[in-house]
């Protein structure tokens, strides 16, 4: 089977203006470099983002993330390249005159205010009419459920509610693009898998852009329409969370996000819609889909999801890839099992099997003798 | 049972309090309430205690308030009163337009020079007041350096009357308590998070009105230490205007002063310093009022 077939088999959300080469994007960097001194910590950065996006920004701490952020609210300007706003310059345009509002990661909250003063404190910078103002700090206090704290100091509510006081002090004015910097990083995690749908309802309510930080993959993957995946300042991979996860673009994707299998090989022979990876001598070759950039004889590495991955007693007959090893670890986690085995070569493969029995009528146990076997379209062949 | 350990602990700052304030003070009282005599010490009745109780009740009956109906009597008191609060009000509201810039420009110095530049604020702590005010003498006098380097630029022709006026006297009261003004302000300012004022920005402040409606409010607390770190003290300063500020400022503590050695009436003398400490009782309590509220919207 080929890649692109397999792209059909995810299925693709109605909303996907990156697709649409007709599209224009609300912002775009292009090849956006910024050093502070000699460091560069953006590297010729190319980027669109589109309207009505929740575009996630995912990597490691100092990849460069906030930095990207801080372009886009204009705290930061770029040493070389340019960021367009709905297809105009913004980058001598300074942070009190565009149309961005950001949600820092320590809040921010002003300790003076009341949570209303705070919201409203926006509203009172812009043209807006006073009259006017009163019944838009009420409408954001709904927004986020906190009118019955309207008149509280930011030290006499909770942290989610000061989280919630951020992200209603930042859509108020109603911008063009929220940036949401580690938004859930001071919170629980009940807290925080609350708020990530929360905020989902809240950007599919207002139609705003939201371009969010994170290093929390599964924060990304949750509430995110496309993830960029980012390492020192460049980005990895652009896409949808579906595609990112079962589709990395390198080994630095599929280890960063997710659990995954990781097997050292060589490409051993290239046929019209499969590839064969040798990774040790005792043990048959993988069969897989066709790689891309790599030829015959070349180093490879063979990627594959522990969900992707086959416990059986027996050699399942019509298994493609099949090895036989023994189990060295069981991990329960309630719906599923995660099962290590080693196999002869040392080589440990990690499965994750649903628990459809109860416990103990569970198929496999410590030491068993038994058969991981995977489909030819279960992994990838990355670059090593 | 009885916890001595905790019991010590507590009275060590009421014990403090007794011997270095309010056994002066009652000295002090006592004096006001006496009357003046030629003799050693200069005032009666005396407190002879071998009299024993007999004594004291003597002593007791001799008091009265005298002293204090001349204070209301003689308008040099209440004029001294109200100058020197005056002064000290005007000298508050100067050292502050002076101090907040310090301590602002400090504060946004980079973390590696701080340390050096709360040093320098400090510096002059390191010699004696004394020889610091009568430096100024020096510079503000009609042969001063400051006359002779403005006659040199050609500013002015003829030296300038400087010392012995009350713009001496404000010069060198906000010179010497900067510190008691810049210190606190730099405190509250240092503390400041930076993201507020970013984010007062992202919402639509220019840098001018985000430092009026973010920095200014939130480093109030500094504001008001420093103006009461100043205010109270300078209320009854009296090196400073005896020094620069010749016989035409009043100040009660140059009163106090005069009557104490000069006219050696140590009863009228301890009444003006009685109804001093009364009209600063109100300052300080409010000061203590400002620091506990500050203390406890912190935490
Ligand atoms: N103002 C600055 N001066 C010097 N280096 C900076 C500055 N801001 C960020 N950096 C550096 O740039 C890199 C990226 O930082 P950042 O964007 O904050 O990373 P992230 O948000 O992904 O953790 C880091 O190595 C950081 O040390
Ligand atoms: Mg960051």
């Amino acid at each position: 089977m080929s890649e692109d077939a397999e792209k059909g088999a995810v299925p693709t959300p109605a909303f996907a203006p990156w697709d649409d080469p007709q599209a224009k994007p609300l912002i775009r960097f292009q090849g956006v470099t910024k050093k502070f001194g000699e460091f560069v910590a953006i590297d010729d950065l190319s980027l669109d983002i589109y309207e009505r996006e929740f575009f996630a920004l995912l990597g490691p701490s100092g990849c460069g993330k906030t930095t990207l952020m801080r372009m886009l609210a204009g705290f930061e300007n770029p040493s070389m390249g340019g960021i367009t706003l709905a297809g105009r310059d913004i980058v001598p345009v300074p942070p009190n005159k565009r149309p961005v509002n950001m949600m820092f990661q320590s809040y921010a909250l002003f300790p003076h205010l009341s949570v209303a003063d705070n919201i409203a404190f926006g509203l009172k910078r812009s043209d807006m009419a006073k009259s006017e103002i009163a019944g838009r700090v009420d409408e954001m206090l709904g927004l986020v459920q906190l009118r019955k704290f309207a008149a509280r100091k930011p030290h006499q509510i909770s942290g989610g509610q000061r989280q919630r006081v951020a992200l209603a002090r930042a859509l108020a004015k109603a911008p063009k693009l929220l940036l949401l910097d580690e938004p859930l990083g001071a919170l629980d995690r009940k807290l925080r898998e609350e708020t990530q749908f929360e905020l989902m309802d809240i950007q599919e309510k207002l139609g705003t852009t939201f371009v969010i930080v994170t290093h929390d993959q599964e924060e990304a993957m949750t509430v995110a329409s496309r993830v960029a995946v980012m390492d020192n300042g460049r980005l990895v991979q652009v896409d949808t969370p579906e595609r990112i996860y079962e589709f990395p673009v390198s080994r630095y994707v599929a280890d960063f996000i997710g659990d995954v299998n990781l097997i050292e090989g060589r490409i051993e022979t290239l046929t019209k819609d499969c590839a064969t990876v040798v990774w040790a001598e005792t043990m048959p070759p993988i069969t897989a889909g066709l790689p891309q950039g790599i030829g015959a004889g070349e180093a490879c590495v063979f990627a594959i999801r522990p969900e992707k991955v086959t416990i059986s007693a027996e050699r399942p007959p019509d298994a493609v890839n099949a090895l036989p090893g023994k189990v060295l670890d069981i991990g329960y986690l309630g719906n599923m099992s995660t099962y290590h085995v080693e196999l002869a070569n040392g080589q440990v493969i990690k499965s994750q099997m649903t628990n459809q029995r109860r416990l103990a009528r569970r198929a496999f146990s410590w030491e068993d003798q038994v058969w991981v076997s995977f489909t030819a379209t279960g992994g990838l062949i990355l670059m090593a | 049972m009885f916890n001595f350990r905790r019991f010590f602990l507590i009275s060590v700052p009421y014990i403090w309090l007794l011997l270095l304030f309010l056994v002066p003070f009652g000295i002090v009282l006592k004096i006001s309430l006496s009357d003046s005599a030629l003799a050693i010490p200069p005032y009666s009745p005396t407190f002879d205690l071998s009299a024993g109780w007999a004594g004291f009740r003597e002593m007791w009956a001799a008091f009265d308030f005298e002293n204090f109906l001349w204070l209301v009597d003689d308008s040099l008191y209440i004029k001294a009163y109200l100058s020197s609060v005056w002064i000290a009000l005007v000298s508050m509201i100067l050292t502050l337009l002076v101090g907040y810039p310090i301590a602002y420009g400090m504060a946004k110095a980079p973390e590696e020079w701080r340390p050096t530049l709360m040093m320098l604020i400090i510096l002059p702590f390191w010699t004696s007041f004394l020889i610091r005010v009568y430096a100024w003498i020096g510079i503000l006098g009609s042969q001063g350096y400051l006359n002779q380097f403005l006659l040199w630029i050609g500013v002015i022709d003829e030296p300038l009357v400087l010392l012995n006026t009350s713009l001496a006297v404000y010069i060198g009261i906000v010179y010497t308590y900067l510190p008691f003004m810049v210190l606190p302000i730099y405190a509250t300012l240092e503390k400041l998070d930076g993201d507020l004022l970013e984010a007062a920005e992202d919402l639509g402040c220019s840098r001018i009105s985000a430092f009026w409606l973010i920095t200014v409010p939130l480093s109030r607390p500094g504001v008001i230490a420093g103006c009461f770190l100043v205010f109270i003290p300078v209320v009854g300063e009296f090196v400073i205007p005896s020094l620069l500020g010749g016989s035409r400022t009043l100040m009660i503590g140059k009163v106090l002063w005069d009557e104490f050695f000069a006219n050696r009436d140590w009863p009228l003398a301890s009444a003006v310093a009685v109804i001093l400490l009364l009209i600063l009782i109100i300052p300080i309590v409010l000061f203590q009022r400002q620091q506990q509220r500050a203390q406890e919207a912190g935490q």
